[in-house]
């Protein structure tokens, strides 16, 4: 269930006076079950990126290929791959639109011709994983709060079934325990569902804390490619870019200044406490608090 | 005279059927006592519906209290015949700076809002001219506002109200939406217009980072104040806020943590090098 892209290139309104490159020869294989991270600056090429996944855009030039078939191919069945690569959009309650909750979650199993007992299942199902309340499933979508109508916009894409989800920012404008709920909810998601989960997100905090690998996007280029901690050990470049690392990461870096020698790589609470915690008192690493499992 | 006192405040909103009947109503903000002075930097922090935006809004009148009292710069928000006054004292900057902006020049932009008010022409420009030299944005003046980054837009944005010359500017969570470096900007932007302008600040943000240099630090649940302080009293109190949803920044939640662990930390470090200097303390 890889996704592949080979030289992908993307140039918006080519061959017109507005005509940008937006992606440039992008390479890159996701392999089945990662959780990777996609950051970059406004502008940058994410959400383009993004959308040639499941592709509602077609690149310029190049080839994409889901489990090594190139989906560009005139044969290739889009639709069904839209149905295995879930995209929840950016503000996606924006686009809840039906009477109640339940209702609204079975439009897309809907459209892929299941009947309609086969969709209030999986919408009874999907909404279950996002962790939404049973009680409120019958409720107008346009009654709830922000946290509950990005939960039903999510489970709406869960409901199809993806082996992929990809989510824009899923967390933006929620308070600090919506966001970690969601988060801790899509990193269960793909640890109970073995799905591949690929986040886009501006928090390097949320970031750091979820995913095992990072995508730095930077004026349509892929800029680094690594686990968290090979990235931000990248800080002063990340920043020069319009980015940043998480705040440890400048904690563990001002403690090595100041002569404390810590190693610089914690990108997580939790692994920084561990680090300090050596360091100044000589306390031994707890085994397993490190990676592994939801941290913090 | 106080900047925005408010007296018991409620705010309730309607709930209505398809017809259009009112089958209930929900109390955003519940009988709430906060007062703002002049040139003070106050933060609101609450987690979703906790009804800070609600408080807000009435900060300039797009809302008025259902009950109780709302003054802006003395002025009481209810009288129709106030609002001019108290939308010209309190200037509000939203969460998406592509629905403030309507201009198709940034100069035009942010003169918009002065010709609104009646600003002689020569006047406005002066105002233009040093609303977009205090957010940075002056070198932008002739560009079109389409292009630029997000952090560029919410600060012309904000150009847009300081041109109007407010007394306080209420913001609710500007940096939402943006990168990392359009957050920090929009942040010097506000913090060189409190040292320019000595303009109050009232700012809303579910980042906890963005609050360690205000002045007073609010907290809101359920449409209640249930906290209030410095930022160093509000973070010393971190199973407090995660109870009403909330965090505290990293920086304080390591030290936090380190404490649990053993280390003799001081209670509410907000900066890198608060942590760092005490680290080497006692190392």
């Amino acid at each position: 269930m890889s996704i592949t892209l080979e030289h992908i290139n993307y140039t918006y309104s080519e061959g017109t006076a507005y005509e940008k490159k937006a992606l440039k020869d992008i390479n890159l294989e996701i392999p089945h079950g990662q959780f990777v991270g996609i950051i970059g600056h406004t502008g940058s090429g994410k959400s383009t990126l993004i959308q040639h996944f499941n592709g509602l855009i077609k690149a310029t030039s190049g080839v994409l290929k889901y489990n090594g078939e190139n989906i560009y191919g005139e044969q290739y069945d889009l639709r069904k791959l839209r149905s295995q690569v879930g995209l929840v959009f950016q503000y996606p309650e924006h686009q809840l639109f039906e009477t109640d909750v339940i209702t609204d979650v079975c439009f897309g199993p809907k459209n892929q011709g299941l009947s309609p007992e086969e969709c209030k299942e999986r919408a009874r199902e999907a909404l279950k994983l996002v962790g939404f309340p049973e009680e409120l499933y019958e409720v107008s979508p346009f009654d709830l709060s922000g946290g509950q109508k990005r939960r039903v916009a999510i489970a709406g894409v869960l409901a199809m079934h993806p082996q992929v989800l990809v989510l824009d920012e899923p967390t933006a404008g929620l308070d600090p325990k919506g966001r970690d709920e969601i988060l801790d909810q899509i990193a269960l998601l793909h640890e109970k569902k073995d799905m591949t989960v690929i986040l886009v997100s501006h928090s390097m905090e949320d970031i750091a804390k979820y995913v095992e690998r990072i995508i730095v996007m930077n004026r349509g280029e892929k800029m680094y490619d690594g686990t968290p901690r090979e990235v931000f050990a990248h800080y002063k470049e990340l920043e020069a870019v319009g980015l940043a690392a998480p705040q440890v990461t400048y904690i563990m870096n001002a403690l090595r200044e100041n002569g404390i020698l810590v190693s610089s790589e914690a990108t997580t609470v939790e692994e920084a406490a561990d680090e300090i915690l050596r360091v100044v008192s000589g306390e031994k690493k707890e085994a397993g608090s490190r990676d592994g499992q939801v941290r913090r | 005279m106080r900047m925005i006192q408010t007296e018991k405040l409620v705010y309730e909103y309607e709930k209505r059927d398809e017809e259009g009947n009112i089958i209930g109503s929900h109390r955003a903000i519940n009988a709430v006592d906060v007062h703002v002075e002049p040139g003070e930097f106050v933060a609101i922090l609450g987690h979703n519906g906790s009804g800070k935006s609600t408080l807000a809004k009435h900060m300039n009148a797009i809302l008025t209290p259902t009950e109780g009292t709302m003054w802006v710069n003395g002025r009481d928000t209810k009288e129709p015949d106030n609002l001019w006054e108290v939308r010209q004292s309190a200037g509000m900057v939203f969460q998406n700076p592509d629905n403030q902006i309507i201009g198709t020049v940034v100069e035009e932009d942010v003169g918009f809002g002065p010709e609104n008010l009646g600003v002689p022409t020569e006047e406005i420009w002066k105002r233009v001219e040093k609303s977009l030299e205090a957010v940075g944005m002056i070198e932008y003046r002739h560009h079109s506002p389409n292009k630029l980054s997000g952090g560029q837009k919410q600060r012309v944005a904000i150009a847009g109200v300081v041109a109007m010359e407010p007394k306080c500017i209420v913001l609710d969570e500007p940096t939402a939406m943006l990168d990392p470096n359009g957050r920090k900007e929009v942040l010097r932007a506000v913090e060189e217009l409190r040292r320019r302008e000595k303009v109050t600040v009232i700012l809303i943000t579910h980042y906890m980072e963005e609050v360690v240099d205000a002045d007073r630090v609010i907290v809101m649940d359920q449409g209640n104040v249930v906290m209030e302080g410095t930022p160093r009293e509000i973070f010393s109190r971190v199973e407090e806020l995660k109870k009403y949803r909330l965090d505290v920044p990293q920086v304080t939640l390591l030290a936090y943590e380190l404490q649990q662990r053993g280390l003799p930390l001081s209670n509410g470090i907000l900066k890198t090098e608060e942590l760092v200097k005490e680290l080497c303390q006692l190392h």
